[in-house]
């Protein structure tokens, strides 16, 4: 029924995951709100979590660097591994987890302060640059790599909040970025954008894709095809369906994920 | 008599379509509504110009009617006949044996009497006349639900501006009896003057002395307690509503908040006496166990407890503050990783700043505003010192020593009392409108 990555024959060739998710479940108080989820997620690649609304793909992002702990109710079962670690064993120190797993969210969320301490906020707090010299050139970077460099280097010391909608989303991203992670998780980053934005976002999401596993949350299929080489397909708190995004699209195996592709659920 | 004639005109307007509500143009109780208003309004009217003119009217009539032994032109000696009156009114013969005073009182009770029930037909008829107004007027195309709403529009907008009014009218009444007070002693005396001993002859044939009414002594002495009292307020309350926000759970929350809060229903008067006769001597004691001299009346003792008065306004308006700071920042705070402690110090604090400031702002004026804590614990002596061991006076300290007991209306000290109260409400409505300017523009960041 549910398609693991171990039991499909996806590309041999790839190492170890840089995440995998086994036997995963979460509960909201008494709400199943994801049920039994193995899933593996490659280092160089994007992932999409299409579904939809309350299917548990959100929740199950979350999950991924603990941003659940904050939700009271959240009961997390099973493993989730970052390399070999489980991140939910006590020994796991959250706040290393959520420095190597970024995440940017769906309304864009700058901290009230200036472009530039938006960058250096995290750097800052890991202790990652010792003089002021390597905080500048981390920002610069970080901007860089986000494609925003070259409309904000002049107002660095503006307000984050001040910019535009997409500028902002591409500001947190700069910020993810910055405290150099491994993953980057994304809830719906673009559907609090224009399209122009997104269309930005999508291609900022590309370029960074070598560099760094991208797991994205979102509601547009045609961007899950657009970005993603992996789609895995929630429903109503399982993972039904996982694979290569073409094969998804084009010849999905499970009925549930050719009826929601072809809009007749969901 | 209004309820009355809601029933009965409410059920006339149903007769008058013959059952057919659908027919009426506005629904039967909106018809009962406007006959209850109709006929409520003139008699509230009529009734509270009788409790307002009613006694001017009659002890007019009673002067004109007083023989001319009696008669004068001065007014004091009229109000002394006046009360004179008034006192055989409530006690008869035992009070004076004066016949003309005892015929006098006779006139006025039985003059009162007759303005009481003239006052209450009167009141019957005018609301009958209003019943039947509206009864002629509930015809089934009577627009009476508009006529309610208009009327009750008027109502309310009378309420709103009468307090309006009554505030400006306060304000005025400080504003021109400082005016006298400054013909007397000259501003910049008052304002910048270091020595305050408002004791002046109250009699011409006194010997006293002239007075000094500088009054940097009483500011020093308020913004000393106030700053001791935000010393106390400011750390406490502003942790515990970090406490309360970020790392108590819903039980602690839901015990600890109302708990809280109940501080701020406390009486100041009960926190006058616990500074005064708990915290002032234990604070002496501990002084002299040190070897340091505290005074038994000390601005610390007052500033400490007043310090525990406004904490639930610190925490409560600062939780406030912190709530409204979008979780999406705290989210986006622990996504890179920041700690608990990092989040709310360099993001949800900074964040929620202005809002914080503002309650800061408006526990100071509250605190500057306080007497009662003030009156019973820090003294009354008007000392020019930053020393919190010492007894210090305070601005509403003053207002009261100056107004309670014995005094003459015109002069300078009692007019003094005003100038205080003048100055202190410039600088709590300054703070006020600080506080609320910068709670505002934090509003607008977020919504």
């Amino acid at each position: 029924m549910i398609n693991t990555p171990t039991e499909t024959n996806l590309d041999t060739v790839q190492a170890s995951p840089k995440m995998a998710a086994r036997g995963v479940n979460v509960y909201y108080g008494d709400n199943h709100a994801i049920k039994d989820i193995d899933l593996n997620l490659y280092a160089d690649e994007v992932t999409s979590l299409i579904g939809p609304s309350g299917c548990g793909k959100s929740t199950f992002l979350r999950c991924l660097n603990r941003m659940n702990d904050t939700i009271p109710i959240c009961r997390v079962s099973g493993q989730i591994l970052l390399e070999d670690d489980d991140i939910y064993t006590s020994g796991i120190d959250v706040v290393q987890l959520r420095a190597r797993v970024g995440m940017v969210f769906q309304k864009p969320n700058p901290f009230p302060k200036s472009i530039y301490d938006n960058i250096a906020y995290g750097p800052r707090i890991h202790g990652l640059a010792a003089h002021r010299t390597d905080l500048d050139e981390i920002v610069t970077t970080s901007l860089e790599k986000a494609g925003l460099w070259q409309e904000v280097k002049d107002r660095l010391d503006t307000s984050g909040t001040a910019l535009s909608g997409g500028q902002q989303q591409r500001l947190c991203i700069a910020r993810a970025i910055a405290v150099n992670p491994e993953v980057i998780l994304m809830d719906e980053p673009c559907s609090a954008l224009d399209p122009i934005a997104t269309a930005k976002i999508e291609s900022l999401i590309d370029e960074l894709s070598g560099r760094y596993a991208i797991i994205i949350v979102t509601h547009s299929m045609q961007q899950a095809a657009r970005i993603s080489r992996k789609t895995a397909f929630f429903h109503l708190g399982e993972m039904v369906e996982y694979g290569d995004t073409t094969e998804i699209f084009t010849s999905p195996k499970e009925d549930r994920t050719r009826d929601y592709i072809t809009g007749r659920i969901g | 008599m209004a309820m009355i004639s809601f029933a009965l005109i409410r059920q006339r307007s149903v007769a008058v379509v013959g059952g057919a509500t659908q027919q009426l143009h506005s629904l039967p109780r909106y018809h009962g509504y406007f006959a209850a208003v109709r006929v409520f309004i003139p008699c509230i009217f009529l009734f509270l110009l009788w409790l307002v003119g009613g006694e001017a009217v009659i002890e007019n009539l009673i002067i004109s009617g007083l023989p001319d032994a009696l008669k004068s032109t001065n007014s004091e000696q009229i109000s002394l006949v006046l009360n004179r009156i008034q006192l055989a009114v409530q006690h008869g013969e035992q009070s004076t044996s004066d016949a003309n005073i005892l015929a006098a009182a006779e006139r006025y009770s039985s003059l009162y009497n007759k303005g009481l029930w003239s006052t209450f037909w009167l009141t019957v008829a005018i609301g009958l006349t209003g019943y039947y107004l509206s009864k002629n007027r509930t015809q089934a195309n009577f627009r009476a639900r508009n006529n309610f709403e208009k009327t009750m529009s008027i109502t309310l907008a009378a309420s709103s501006f009468l307090a309006i009014v009554v505030t400006l009218g306060i304000v005025a009444s400080l504003i021109f009896e400082s005016l006298r007070f400054f013909q007397q002693i000259p501003i910049q005396d008052f304002l910048f003057g270091l020595h305050w001993s408002p004791q002046t002859a109250l009699r011409a044939d006194q010997v006293a002395s002239a007075g000094a009414f500088g009054a940097i002594p009483l500011f020093a002495g308020t913004f000393l307690i106030s700053l001791l009292a935000m010393m106390v307020a400011g750390p406490i309350g502003l942790f515990a509503a970090i406490y309360l926000t970020q790392y108590a759970n819903q039980r602690v929350r839901a015990v600890a908040k109302p708990v809280l809060e109940i501080l701020a229903g406390v009486p100041t008067v009960v926190y006058g006496f616990f500074a005064a006769l708990t915290v002032a001597p234990m604070l002496r004691d501990a002084g002299g166990a040190i070897g340091v001299d505290v005074a038994s009346e000390s601005a610390l003792a007052a500033g400490l407890v007043m310090g525990v008065m406004i904490i639930p306004f610190v925490s409560s308006l600062s939780d406030d503050a912190i709530t409204a700071v979008p979780s999406s920042l705290k989210d986006g705070s622990f996504a890179l990783g920041a700690t608990k402690a990092e989040t709310i110090s360099q993001v949800l604090l900074p964040a929620a700043l202005p809002g914080v400031v503002g309650a800061f702002l408006l526990a100071i004026s509250r605190a500057i505003g306080e007497t009662m804590i003030v009156v019973m614990a820090a003294g009354m002596r008007p000392n020019l010192t930053a020393n919190p061991l010492e007894a210090v006076t305070t601005v509403t300290v003053q207002i009261v020593a100056l107004l309670t007991g014995d005094q003459e209306f015109d002069s300078p000290k009692t007019l003094s009392a005003f100038a205080l109260g003048l100055a202190l409400f410039v600088i709590t409505l300054l703070l006020n409108i600080a506080a609320l300017r910068m709670v505002r523009k934090y509003r607008e960041a977020y919504d």
